[in-house]
Protein backbone atom coordinates (compact mmCIF):
# COMPACT_ATOMS: atom_id res chain seq x y z
CA UNK A 1 0.00 0.00 0.00
CA UNK A 2 1.78 2.83 -0.98
CA UNK A 3 -1.33 5.73 -0.76
CA UNK A 4 -2.91 5.54 2.64
CA UNK A 5 -5.96 6.46 1.88
CA UNK A 6 -6.27 3.89 -0.61
CA UNK A 7 -7.06 0.79 0.33
CA UNK A 8 -6.09 -2.66 -1.58
CA UNK A 9 -8.32 -5.08 -3.17
CA UNK A 10 -6.85 -7.77 -1.32
CA UNK A 11 -7.71 -5.81 1.98
CA UNK A 12 -11.05 -4.99 1.12
CA UNK A 13 -12.02 -8.38 0.38
CA UNK A 14 -10.64 -9.19 3.82
CA UNK A 15 -12.69 -6.89 5.54
CA UNK A 16 -15.39 -7.21 3.94
CA UNK A 17 -15.31 -10.92 4.60
CA UNK A 18 -14.46 -10.29 8.28
CA UNK A 19 -17.46 -7.78 8.29
CA UNK A 20 -20.23 -10.18 6.54
CA UNK A 21 -19.04 -12.68 8.56
CA UNK A 22 -19.66 -11.33 11.62
CA UNK A 23 -23.01 -9.59 10.55
CA UNK A 24 -24.68 -13.19 9.00
CA UNK A 25 -23.01 -15.29 11.86
CA UNK A 26 -24.42 -11.98 14.98
CA UNK A 27 -27.81 -12.57 13.07
CA UNK A 28 -27.67 -16.42 12.91
CA UNK A 29 -25.97 -16.57 16.57
CA UNK A 30 -28.42 -14.92 18.83
CA UNK A 31 -31.93 -16.91 17.65
CA UNK A 32 -29.42 -19.89 18.29
CA UNK A 33 -28.86 -18.88 21.52
CA UNK A 34 -32.38 -17.75 21.96
CA UNK A 35 -33.28 -21.46 20.93
CA UNK A 36 -30.91 -23.51 23.18
CA UNK A 37 -31.60 -21.47 26.18
CA UNK A 38 -35.44 -21.60 25.44
CA UNK A 39 -36.67 -23.65 28.21
CA UNK A 40 -34.86 -21.53 30.74
CA UNK A 41 -36.52 -18.32 29.41
CA UNK A 42 -39.91 -19.74 29.56
CA UNK A 43 -41.89 -18.80 32.68
CA UNK A 44 -43.53 -21.68 34.45
CA UNK A 45 -47.60 -22.44 34.38
CA UNK A 46 -49.37 -20.44 36.22
CA UNK A 47 -51.48 -21.17 39.72
CA UNK A 48 -55.08 -23.32 39.86
CA UNK A 49 -57.69 -23.50 42.64
CA UNK A 50 -58.15 -27.21 43.73
CA UNK A 51 -60.82 -28.37 45.61
CA UNK A 52 -60.19 -30.60 48.69
CA UNK A 53 -63.94 -31.56 49.46
CA UNK A 54 -66.74 -30.13 51.49
CA UNK A 55 -66.28 -29.43 55.31
CA UNK A 56 -68.24 -31.90 56.45
CA UNK A 57 -66.09 -34.35 55.18
CA UNK A 58 -63.22 -33.65 57.49
CA UNK A 59 -63.33 -34.36 61.33
CA UNK A 60 -62.61 -31.71 63.37
CA UNK A 61 -59.19 -32.21 65.31
CA UNK A 62 -57.70 -34.66 62.62
CA UNK A 63 -55.15 -34.09 59.96
CA UNK A 64 -56.47 -35.92 57.26
CA UNK A 65 -54.81 -36.08 53.80
CA UNK A 66 -55.91 -35.29 50.53
CA UNK A 67 -54.42 -36.36 47.21
CA UNK A 68 -54.89 -34.86 43.60
CA UNK A 69 -52.83 -35.15 40.51
CA UNK A 70 -52.12 -32.70 38.24
CA UNK A 71 -50.32 -33.30 34.89
CA UNK A 72 -48.18 -31.06 33.49
CA UNK A 73 -46.99 -30.87 29.85
CA UNK A 74 -42.59 -30.79 29.44
CA UNK A 75 -42.10 -30.01 26.10
CA UNK A 76 -43.56 -32.96 23.98
CA UNK A 77 -43.69 -35.32 27.35
CA UNK A 78 -46.99 -35.18 29.61
CA UNK A 79 -46.46 -36.15 32.88
CA UNK A 80 -48.71 -36.98 35.60
CA UNK A 81 -47.66 -36.22 39.95
CA UNK A 82 -49.49 -36.61 42.60
CA UNK A 83 -49.11 -34.21 45.56
CA UNK A 84 -51.16 -34.15 48.92
CA UNK A 85 -52.07 -31.73 51.65
CA UNK A 86 -53.03 -32.21 55.32
CA UNK A 87 -56.63 -30.57 56.18
CA UNK A 88 -57.09 -29.85 59.61
CA UNK A 89 -60.51 -28.68 60.68
CA UNK A 90 -60.05 -26.76 63.54
CA UNK A 91 -63.64 -26.44 64.74
CA UNK A 92 -66.97 -26.06 62.57
CA UNK A 93 -65.68 -23.48 60.44
CA UNK A 94 -61.68 -22.92 61.20
CA UNK A 95 -59.90 -24.76 58.70
CA UNK A 96 -56.09 -25.40 58.37
CA UNK A 97 -54.47 -26.96 54.90
CA UNK A 98 -50.42 -28.27 55.28
CA UNK A 99 -48.61 -29.10 52.59
CA UNK A 100 -47.81 -32.55 53.50
CA UNK A 101 -43.49 -31.87 52.01
CA UNK A 102 -41.14 -32.34 54.45
CA UNK A 103 -39.47 -29.01 55.40
CA UNK A 104 -36.06 -30.29 55.28
CA UNK A 105 -35.75 -31.90 51.93
CA UNK A 106 -39.27 -32.20 50.59
CA UNK A 107 -39.70 -35.93 51.88
CA UNK A 108 -43.57 -36.25 52.60
CA UNK A 109 -45.01 -36.61 55.83
CA UNK A 110 -47.14 -38.76 57.37
CA UNK A 111 -49.74 -37.88 60.47
CA UNK A 112 -49.33 -40.23 63.23
CA UNK A 113 -52.13 -40.46 65.89
CA UNK A 114 -50.81 -42.22 68.28
CA UNK A 115 -48.08 -39.84 68.54
CA UNK A 116 -50.05 -36.90 67.37
CA UNK A 117 -47.53 -35.99 65.31
CA UNK A 118 -46.74 -35.21 61.26
CA UNK A 119 -43.17 -37.83 61.20
CA UNK A 120 -41.13 -37.70 58.75
CA UNK A 121 -39.50 -41.00 56.92
CA UNK A 122 -36.70 -39.06 55.75
CA UNK A 123 -34.88 -38.01 59.34
CA UNK A 124 -37.03 -38.62 61.46
CA UNK A 125 -38.53 -35.36 62.01
CA UNK A 126 -41.43 -34.89 63.47
CA UNK A 127 -43.97 -31.86 63.31
CA UNK A 128 -46.87 -31.04 65.67
CA UNK A 129 -50.54 -30.75 64.40
CA UNK A 130 -49.80 -27.28 64.22
CA UNK A 131 -47.31 -28.06 62.35
CA UNK A 132 -44.55 -26.93 64.37
CA UNK A 133 -40.99 -28.62 64.44
CA UNK A 134 -40.74 -31.37 67.68
CA UNK A 135 -37.52 -32.27 66.66
CA UNK A 136 -35.12 -33.47 63.76
CA UNK A 137 -33.54 -31.51 60.93
CA UNK A 138 -36.47 -29.04 59.19
CA UNK A 139 -35.61 -25.45 59.53
CA UNK A 140 -39.38 -24.22 59.47
CA UNK A 141 -42.55 -25.71 60.23
CA UNK A 142 -45.00 -27.19 57.60
CA UNK A 143 -45.82 -24.53 55.04
CA UNK A 144 -49.68 -23.91 54.99
CA UNK A 145 -51.74 -22.21 52.59
CA UNK A 146 -53.05 -19.77 54.16
CA UNK A 147 -54.52 -15.98 53.35
CA UNK A 148 -55.53 -15.68 49.86
CA UNK A 149 -54.03 -18.98 48.65
CA UNK A 150 -56.71 -20.47 50.56
CA UNK A 151 -61.00 -20.60 50.81
CA UNK A 152 -64.04 -21.98 51.52
CA UNK A 153 -67.06 -21.41 48.92
CA UNK A 154 -70.30 -22.84 49.39
CA UNK A 155 -69.28 -25.46 51.84
CA UNK A 156 -66.11 -26.66 49.71
CA UNK A 157 -62.83 -26.41 50.78
CA UNK A 158 -60.28 -25.22 47.81
CA UNK A 159 -56.46 -23.88 47.86
CA UNK A 160 -54.91 -22.05 44.99
CA UNK A 161 -51.51 -24.67 43.91
CA UNK A 162 -48.91 -23.52 42.17
CA UNK A 163 -47.76 -25.58 39.66
CA UNK A 164 -44.17 -26.08 38.58
CA UNK B 1 2.25 -7.68 24.55
CA UNK B 2 0.00 -9.01 21.92
CA UNK B 3 2.56 -8.88 18.81
CA UNK B 4 4.91 -10.36 22.02
CA UNK B 5 2.27 -13.58 22.52
CA UNK B 6 1.20 -13.55 18.59
CA UNK B 7 5.24 -13.79 18.18
CA UNK B 8 5.35 -16.65 20.69
CA UNK B 9 2.54 -18.28 19.00
CA UNK B 10 3.78 -18.38 15.66
CA UNK B 11 7.26 -19.59 16.79
CA UNK B 12 5.68 -22.70 18.09
CA UNK B 13 2.53 -23.29 15.43
CA UNK B 14 3.85 -21.56 12.01
CA UNK B 15 0.22 -19.90 12.55
CA UNK B 16 1.73 -17.93 8.99
CA UNK B 17 2.64 -20.55 7.12
CA UNK B 18 -0.39 -22.22 7.87
CA UNK B 19 -1.87 -18.92 6.28
CA UNK B 20 -0.32 -18.82 3.07
CA UNK B 21 -0.75 -22.31 2.48
CA UNK B 22 -4.19 -22.38 3.05
CA UNK B 23 -5.77 -19.09 2.36
CA UNK B 24 -3.34 -17.53 0.31
CA UNK B 25 -1.99 -19.84 -1.79
CA UNK B 26 -2.09 -18.83 -5.78
CA UNK B 27 -4.93 -19.66 -8.07
CA UNK B 28 -5.29 -20.02 -11.69
CA UNK B 29 -8.19 -17.52 -13.44
CA UNK B 30 -11.15 -18.97 -12.57
CA UNK B 31 -15.12 -18.34 -12.27
CA UNK B 32 -17.65 -18.56 -10.06
CA UNK B 33 -18.00 -22.60 -10.58
CA UNK B 34 -14.69 -22.51 -8.89
CA UNK B 35 -16.22 -22.02 -5.64
CA UNK B 36 -18.16 -24.75 -5.29
CA UNK B 37 -16.22 -26.97 -3.87
CA UNK B 38 -16.12 -23.67 -0.73
CA UNK B 39 -19.63 -23.73 -0.92
CA UNK B 40 -20.48 -27.73 -0.31
CA UNK B 41 -17.95 -27.00 2.83
CA UNK B 42 -19.61 -24.17 4.27
CA UNK B 43 -22.97 -26.17 3.32
CA UNK B 44 -21.67 -29.49 5.29
CA UNK B 45 -20.21 -27.20 8.41
CA UNK B 46 -23.88 -25.45 8.46
CA UNK B 47 -25.70 -28.81 8.66
CA UNK B 48 -23.35 -30.06 10.89
CA UNK B 49 -24.21 -26.90 13.36
CA UNK B 50 -27.53 -26.73 13.30
CA UNK B 51 -27.90 -30.82 13.31
CA UNK B 52 -26.12 -30.28 16.77
CA UNK B 53 -28.72 -27.80 17.66
CA UNK B 54 -31.55 -30.53 16.85
CA UNK B 55 -30.18 -32.98 18.29
CA UNK B 56 -30.67 -30.69 21.51
CA UNK B 57 -35.08 -31.32 21.33
CA UNK B 58 -34.99 -34.35 18.86
CA UNK B 59 -35.72 -37.53 20.50
CA UNK B 60 -35.01 -40.77 18.23
CA UNK B 61 -37.95 -43.36 19.77
CA UNK B 62 -40.88 -43.66 17.92
CA UNK B 63 -43.10 -42.68 20.18
CA UNK B 64 -41.74 -39.50 20.58
CA UNK B 65 -39.65 -38.39 17.50
CA UNK B 66 -42.76 -36.67 15.77
CA UNK B 67 -43.70 -35.31 18.71
CA UNK B 68 -40.45 -34.23 19.92
CA UNK B 69 -39.96 -32.34 16.27
CA UNK B 70 -43.61 -30.94 16.61
CA UNK B 71 -42.25 -29.30 19.43
CA UNK B 72 -38.97 -28.03 17.82
CA UNK B 73 -41.60 -26.35 15.60
CA UNK B 74 -44.19 -24.81 17.68
CA UNK B 75 -43.13 -24.99 20.93
CA UNK B 76 -39.24 -23.55 21.19
CA UNK B 77 -38.22 -20.05 19.89
CA UNK B 78 -36.50 -20.35 16.31
CA UNK B 79 -37.03 -24.11 16.14
CA UNK B 80 -38.59 -23.16 13.20
CA UNK B 81 -35.61 -21.25 11.85
CA UNK B 82 -32.60 -24.27 13.01
CA UNK B 83 -35.18 -27.08 11.43
CA UNK B 84 -36.05 -24.89 8.34
CA UNK B 85 -31.67 -24.07 7.57
CA UNK B 86 -31.22 -27.77 8.15
CA UNK B 87 -33.92 -29.01 5.91
CA UNK B 88 -33.66 -27.19 3.23
CA UNK B 89 -29.65 -27.29 3.74
CA UNK B 90 -29.99 -30.84 3.29
CA UNK B 91 -31.63 -30.53 -0.72
CA UNK B 92 -28.99 -27.36 -1.28
CA UNK B 93 -25.65 -29.00 -0.71
CA UNK B 94 -27.14 -32.19 -3.10
CA UNK B 95 -27.54 -29.99 -5.79
CA UNK B 96 -24.49 -27.74 -4.91
CA UNK B 97 -22.34 -30.66 -4.57
CA UNK B 98 -23.35 -32.60 -7.83
CA UNK B 99 -22.86 -29.41 -9.77
CA UNK B 100 -19.56 -28.73 -8.07
CA UNK B 101 -19.22 -32.36 -9.35
CA UNK B 102 -20.33 -31.37 -12.54
CA UNK B 103 -17.89 -28.75 -13.08
CA UNK B 104 -15.00 -30.54 -12.23
CA UNK B 105 -16.40 -33.05 -14.90
CA UNK B 106 -16.65 -30.10 -17.86
CA UNK B 107 -13.01 -28.30 -17.12
CA UNK B 108 -11.70 -32.00 -16.77
CA UNK B 109 -9.96 -31.82 -13.75
CA UNK B 110 -10.33 -35.19 -12.54
CA UNK B 111 -6.95 -35.68 -15.01
CA UNK B 112 -3.81 -36.53 -13.58
CA UNK B 113 -2.77 -35.97 -11.19
CA UNK B 114 -6.46 -35.31 -9.94
CA UNK B 115 -7.57 -38.74 -10.44
CA UNK B 116 -7.52 -39.39 -6.24
CA UNK B 117 -9.18 -35.93 -5.79
CA UNK B 118 -11.94 -37.16 -8.14
CA UNK B 119 -12.36 -40.16 -6.44
CA UNK B 120 -12.12 -39.02 -2.91
CA UNK B 121 -15.10 -36.93 -4.83
CA UNK B 122 -17.03 -40.25 -5.66
CA UNK B 123 -17.45 -41.13 -2.13
CA UNK B 124 -17.75 -37.28 -0.67
CA UNK B 125 -21.00 -37.86 -3.08
CA UNK B 126 -22.50 -41.02 -1.96
CA UNK B 127 -21.91 -39.90 1.83
CA UNK B 128 -23.80 -36.55 1.09
CA UNK B 129 -26.79 -38.89 -0.91
CA UNK B 130 -26.32 -41.12 1.98
CA UNK B 131 -26.79 -38.41 5.08
CA UNK B 132 -30.24 -37.42 2.81
CA UNK B 133 -31.18 -40.72 2.72
CA UNK B 134 -30.85 -41.00 6.69
CA UNK B 135 -32.14 -38.00 7.64
CA UNK B 136 -35.21 -38.25 6.14
CA UNK B 137 -36.77 -40.81 7.90
CA UNK B 138 -35.91 -39.19 11.51
CA UNK B 139 -39.21 -37.28 11.79
CA UNK B 140 -40.51 -40.49 11.68
CA UNK B 141 -43.91 -39.23 9.96
CA UNK B 142 -46.06 -41.21 7.57
CA UNK B 143 -43.62 -39.70 4.17
CA UNK B 144 -40.75 -40.62 6.16
CA UNK B 145 -42.13 -43.72 6.83
CA UNK B 146 -42.94 -45.29 3.56
CA UNK B 147 -40.11 -43.37 1.74
CA UNK B 148 -37.73 -45.57 3.99
CA UNK B 149 -39.85 -48.16 3.46
CA UNK B 150 -39.45 -48.32 -0.12
CA UNK B 151 -35.71 -46.75 -0.66
CA UNK B 152 -34.50 -50.04 2.34
CA UNK B 153 -36.70 -52.37 0.02
CA UNK B 154 -35.19 -51.24 -3.16
CA UNK B 155 -31.78 -52.39 -1.75
CA UNK B 156 -33.38 -55.40 -1.16
CA UNK B 157 -33.87 -56.33 -4.89
CA UNK B 158 -29.86 -56.67 -5.12
CA UNK B 159 -29.75 -60.51 -6.31
CA UNK B 160 -28.67 -62.48 -3.89
CA UNK B 161 -27.09 -60.18 -0.90
CA UNK B 162 -30.57 -57.84 -1.21
CA UNK B 163 -32.28 -59.71 1.46
CA UNK B 164 -29.30 -59.26 3.65
CA UNK B 165 -28.83 -55.52 3.20
CA UNK B 166 -31.90 -54.80 3.38
CA UNK B 167 -32.27 -56.42 6.81
CA UNK B 168 -29.04 -55.01 8.04
CA UNK B 169 -30.61 -51.18 6.57
CA UNK B 170 -33.67 -52.01 8.61
CA UNK B 171 -32.25 -53.61 11.76
CA UNK B 172 -34.55 -56.79 11.27
CA UNK B 173 -37.03 -57.13 8.36
CA UNK B 174 -39.55 -54.69 9.09
CA UNK B 175 -39.08 -50.68 9.66
CA UNK B 176 -38.98 -50.30 13.46
CA UNK B 177 -37.62 -48.76 16.47
CA UNK B 178 -34.23 -50.16 15.66
CA UNK B 179 -34.28 -49.01 12.08
CA UNK B 180 -34.88 -45.38 12.98
CA UNK B 181 -31.97 -45.38 16.46
CA UNK B 182 -29.74 -46.85 13.13
CA UNK B 183 -30.47 -44.38 10.80
CA UNK B 184 -30.27 -41.63 13.76
CA UNK B 185 -26.21 -43.34 14.50
CA UNK B 186 -25.44 -43.19 11.14
CA UNK B 187 -26.81 -39.52 10.43
CA UNK B 188 -25.36 -38.13 13.18
CA UNK B 189 -22.24 -40.17 13.86
CA UNK B 190 -21.14 -42.73 11.26
CA UNK B 191 -21.46 -40.80 8.30
CA UNK B 192 -20.76 -37.27 9.30
CA UNK B 193 -17.65 -38.79 10.55
CA UNK B 194 -16.62 -40.45 7.25
CA UNK B 195 -17.65 -36.98 5.54
CA UNK B 196 -15.21 -35.14 7.96
CA UNK B 197 -12.58 -37.20 7.14
CA UNK B 198 -12.93 -37.62 3.50
CA UNK B 199 -13.67 -33.50 3.18
CA UNK B 200 -9.82 -33.70 5.09
CA UNK B 201 -8.17 -35.45 2.18
CA UNK B 202 -9.63 -33.82 -0.65
CA UNK B 203 -8.88 -30.61 0.99
CA UNK B 204 -5.47 -31.66 1.34
CA UNK B 205 -5.07 -33.55 -2.52
CA UNK B 206 -6.65 -29.63 -3.36
CA UNK B 207 -3.97 -27.80 -1.64
CA UNK B 208 -1.11 -30.22 -2.23
CA UNK B 209 -1.88 -30.13 -6.21
CA UNK B 210 -2.91 -26.56 -6.52
CA UNK B 211 -6.25 -25.97 -8.42
CA UNK B 212 -6.36 -26.74 -11.85
CA UNK B 213 -5.80 -24.11 -14.58
CA UNK B 214 -9.44 -24.63 -17.14
CA UNK B 215 -8.11 -26.06 -20.57
CA UNK B 216 -7.81 -24.32 -23.42
CA UNK B 217 -7.73 -24.07 -27.55
CA UNK B 218 -4.50 -25.78 -27.31
CA UNK B 219 -5.59 -28.88 -24.99
C1 LIG C 1 -19.05 -32.81 0.46
C2 LIG C 1 -18.76 -32.64 -0.79
C3 LIG C 1 -17.56 -31.89 -1.37
C4 LIG C 1 -16.80 -30.88 -0.82
C5 LIG C 1 -16.96 -30.23 0.57
C6 LIG C 1 -15.80 -30.52 -1.80
C7 LIG C 1 -14.86 -29.50 -1.64
C8 LIG C 1 -14.00 -29.07 -2.64
C9 LIG C 1 -13.26 -27.82 -2.64
C10 LIG C 1 -13.30 -26.76 -1.51
C11 LIG C 1 -12.54 -27.77 -3.81
C12 LIG C 1 -11.69 -26.59 -4.28
C13 LIG C 1 -12.04 -26.13 -5.69
C14 LIG C 1 -13.48 -25.81 -5.95
O1 LIG C 1 -14.15 -25.36 -5.04
O2 LIG C 1 -13.92 -26.00 -7.12
C15 LIG C 1 -12.78 -29.00 -4.54
C16 LIG C 1 -12.17 -29.38 -5.73
C17 LIG C 1 -12.35 -30.60 -6.39
N1 LIG C 1 -13.39 -31.50 -6.14
FE1 LIG C 1 -14.63 -31.42 -4.54
N2 LIG C 1 -15.93 -31.34 -2.89
C18 LIG C 1 -16.99 -32.19 -2.69
C19 LIG C 1 -17.48 -33.15 -3.58
C20 LIG C 1 -16.84 -33.54 -4.76
C21 LIG C 1 -17.34 -34.52 -5.71
C22 LIG C 1 -18.70 -35.22 -5.57
C23 LIG C 1 -16.38 -34.66 -6.71
C24 LIG C 1 -16.38 -35.56 -7.92
C25 LIG C 1 -16.85 -36.79 -7.93
C26 LIG C 1 -15.30 -33.76 -6.39
C27 LIG C 1 -14.13 -33.63 -7.12
C28 LIG C 1 -13.25 -32.58 -7.00
C29 LIG C 1 -12.04 -32.39 -7.83
C30 LIG C 1 -11.48 -33.36 -8.90
C31 LIG C 1 -11.49 -31.14 -7.45
C32 LIG C 1 -10.24 -30.48 -8.02
C33 LIG C 1 -10.69 -29.40 -8.96
C34 LIG C 1 -9.54 -28.57 -9.48
O3 LIG C 1 -8.41 -28.76 -9.03
O4 LIG C 1 -9.86 -27.71 -10.31
N3 LIG C 1 -15.59 -33.09 -5.22
N4 LIG C 1 -13.69 -29.78 -3.81
S1 LIG D 1 -36.65 -34.68 54.54
FE1 LIG D 1 -37.88 -34.78 56.28
S2 LIG D 1 -36.42 -34.95 57.79
FE2 LIG D 1 -35.15 -34.78 56.07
Amino acid sequence: MTDSHHISRRDFIKLATIVGGGVIGTIIGIPGLVYLLDPALKSEQGETWISLGPLENFEIGKPTLVTFVRSRVNGWEKTSSSYGVFVLRKSETDVVVFSNLCTHLHCRVNWVEEKRAFVCPCHDAAFDIDGNVLGGPPPRPLDRYEGEHAKIEDGVIKILFKEG
Amino acid sequence: MWRKLYQWLEERLGLSDLYKSLLDRPEPKGNWWNTLGSASLFLFLMQGLTGIFLTVYYTPSPDHAYDSIQYIMTGVRFGWLIRGIHHWGASLMVLVVFIHMLRVFVTASYKYPRELTWLVGVGLLLLTLGMGFTGYLLPWNQKSYWATTVGTAIAGTAPFIGEFIMKALRGGSDLSALTLSRFFAAHIWILPGLLAALIGVHLYLIIKHGESAFPDKDD
